[in-house]
């Protein structure tokens, strides 16, 4: 058993030379049957796993994972966890999922280092601004906390942002949400992964699901590398993979899968202490706890599951980078990675009901799934015990794009797409 | 940067290039189709890891032509003016 992670721990190990730490979850061999599957080992598939035991008393659940937890876009992102959404449906989701992770170093005993120090949307013309203060209205009418800032405000929280008269991205203000910030995203899948373990979950790696068991036109389990192991009641949470999953469950899905790349620099001393984003560079910034400046910007221009990104974007996204911070010039970039990222028509997440019985999907997060994985596991753990949607995941059914009823998030998912 | 061979002008730049969809996506006719088919005309995709024939338009020349690509390796494996087969 994995022992409980507390100052006294921590001291102990000091003086034991940190020998004595064991596994934070555990590796079992899978069993034939299980009560519930999930597909996919990143945030949301974890998450799931852990409020299925948690919330509902479901404890004989298997996560399976192609590769290793956390190795898809879960450990691939830039860590903004925001809920700075237009419509009242998607605050009622990031907002539940913004207070989940409020709580949630201590929920998990695990330290997730939610680091709220803000985040601005910067407005760069007169008409930015309108739309700036209509989403702040908005986001003020639904309960999410927001302020209109002035240049002077964005000067305070980001003074080395290019406030010259010739600047070609000039700032006229901003959109400021002062509970946003990051998080550190490998740990926010070990964390899940470690608390479902201790409730009994079997977190099974290399473990590719290659085909799904479908008998009297209901799924019943999965094929996998490992063998067959089945279940009447399966999840599926694999991001960019959700396609070609649903093609073996006989359906195709609102969904075309991008390439969405960022990169860091080498890590300096503390210079910018909040998240900023504009959206008319295309460009998103923060620096990491250690140092490095996170760099991100809009998706790559073509379909693909290549994960690694190509030129033009990042070109796209440097150019933007320096001129909104001229002083970033001197870095040395370290790394450049991408992430396969599902989108969607309206930019906002697929959950409910997939259209093949006992299959049920979480997906469709695109680039801004992140900040949405303990509402994600909540929601999904809801459907998988109960077979029916809650207030907050009914919106999101796949039936809004036979119905019509689009959440149209273009504008409040933030980056271009 | 790779280069993408448009069917009139010959290889350019990728940046000139803009993505419209899959190939044989065929607009519904008539007054009484299903919602269904709607919904998947306008929203559903078949997302292929691998080979996909898709609609793409070479802003430039303005022509739209199928290119057949692989979506793991981006290798183009075929390219062809717009003819009758997209409906196929
Ligand atoms: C560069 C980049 C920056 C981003 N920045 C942000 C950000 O700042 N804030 C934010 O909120 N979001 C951000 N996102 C989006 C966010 O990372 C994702 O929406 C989120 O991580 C999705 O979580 P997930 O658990 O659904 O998917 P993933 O973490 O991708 O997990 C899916 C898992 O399914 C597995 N899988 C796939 N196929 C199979 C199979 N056949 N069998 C078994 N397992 C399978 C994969 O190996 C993978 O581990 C960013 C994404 C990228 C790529
Ligand atoms: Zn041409």
């Amino acid at each position: 058993m994995t022992r409980r992670y507390s100052a006294l721990s921590l001291f102990k190990e000091g003086l034991a030379g940190q020998t004595g730490w064991k596994q934070a979850w555990r590796s079992p061999e899978p069993k034939p049957p299980y009560d519930a599957i999930v597909i996919g080992g990143g945030g949301h598939g974890l998450a799931t796993a852990y409020y299925l035991a948690k919330n509902h008393n479901i404890t004989r659940v298997a996560v399976l994972e192609k590769g290793w937890i956390g190795g898809g876009n879960t450990g691939r992102n830039t860590t903004v966890v925001r809920s700075n959404y237009y419509y009242p449906e998607s605050v009622d989701l990031y907002g539940l999922a913004h207070r989940l992770y409020e709580g949630l170093s201590k929920d998990l005993n695990y330290n997730v280092m939610l680091s709220q120090r803000g985040m601005v949307n910067l407005c760069h013309s007169t008409a930015e601004m309108e739309i700036g203060a209509r989403t702040v209205n908005a986001m003020q009418i639904n309960g999410i906390d927001a302020e209109l800032f002035s240049p002077e405000d964005v000067r305070r929280v980001a003074p080395i942002y290019n406030f010259s008269p010739d600047a070609r991205f000039p700032v006229f203000g901003g959109i400021w949400q002062g509970r946003a910030g990051t998080a550190r995203h490998d740990a926010v899948a070990w964390g899940y992964a470690r608390a479902a373990s201790r409730l009994g979950v079997d977190i099974i790696q290399n473990c590719e699901i290659t085909d799904f068991i479908i008998e009297g036109g209901r799924c019943r389990g999965v094929q996998t590398t490992r063998g067959a192991i089945r279940a009447d009641r399966i999840g599926m949470a694999v991001a960019g993979h959700s396609s070609v999953l649903a093609a073996k469950a006989g359906f195709r899905l609102p969904i075309n899968s991008y390439a969405l790349q960022a990169c860091v620099s080498e890590p300096v001393k503390p210079i910018l202490d909040t998240v900023v984003l504009s959206p008319g560079t295309g460009v998103y910034v923060s620096q990491s706890d250690k140092g490095e400046i996170v760099i991100g910007g809009g998706l790559d221009r073509i379909p693909s599951y290549a994960q690694r990104g190509n030129l033009p974007t990042l070109e796209t996204v440097i150019a933007g980078l320096l001129e909104m911070f001229p002083i970033f010039g001197q870095l040395k970039l370290m790394r450049q990675w991408a992430g396969i990222v599902d989108v969607v028509p309206d930019s906002s997440p697929i959950i409910g009901p997939s259209p093949l019985p006992n299959l049920f999907l979480n997906c469709g997060w695109g680039t801004g799934g992140f900040k949405a994985i303990p509402a994600g596991g909540t929601l999904l753990a809801n459907l998988l015990a109960t077979g029916k949607h809650n207030d907050i995941s009914r919106p999101f059914d796949l039936d809004r794009f036979a119905t019509g009823r689009l959440i149209d998030e273009a504008a409040g998912s933030g980056i271009a797409h | 940067m790779q280069l993408f061979p448009c069917p009139f002008c010959g290889p350019r730049d990728e940046t000139e290039f803009h993505y419209g969809g899959d190939a044989g996506n065929v607009r519904p006719d008539g007054a009484d189709v299903p919602i269904d088919r709607w919904a998947g005309y306008l929203y559903l995709r078949g997302n292929p890891k691998g080979t996909a024939r898709e609609i793409w338009v070479h802003v430039n020349c303005g022509e739209f032509f199928v290119m057949e690509r692989d979506t793991v390796t981006h290798k183009v494996l075929s390219s062809a003016a717009l003819g009758g087969e997209h409906a196929a």
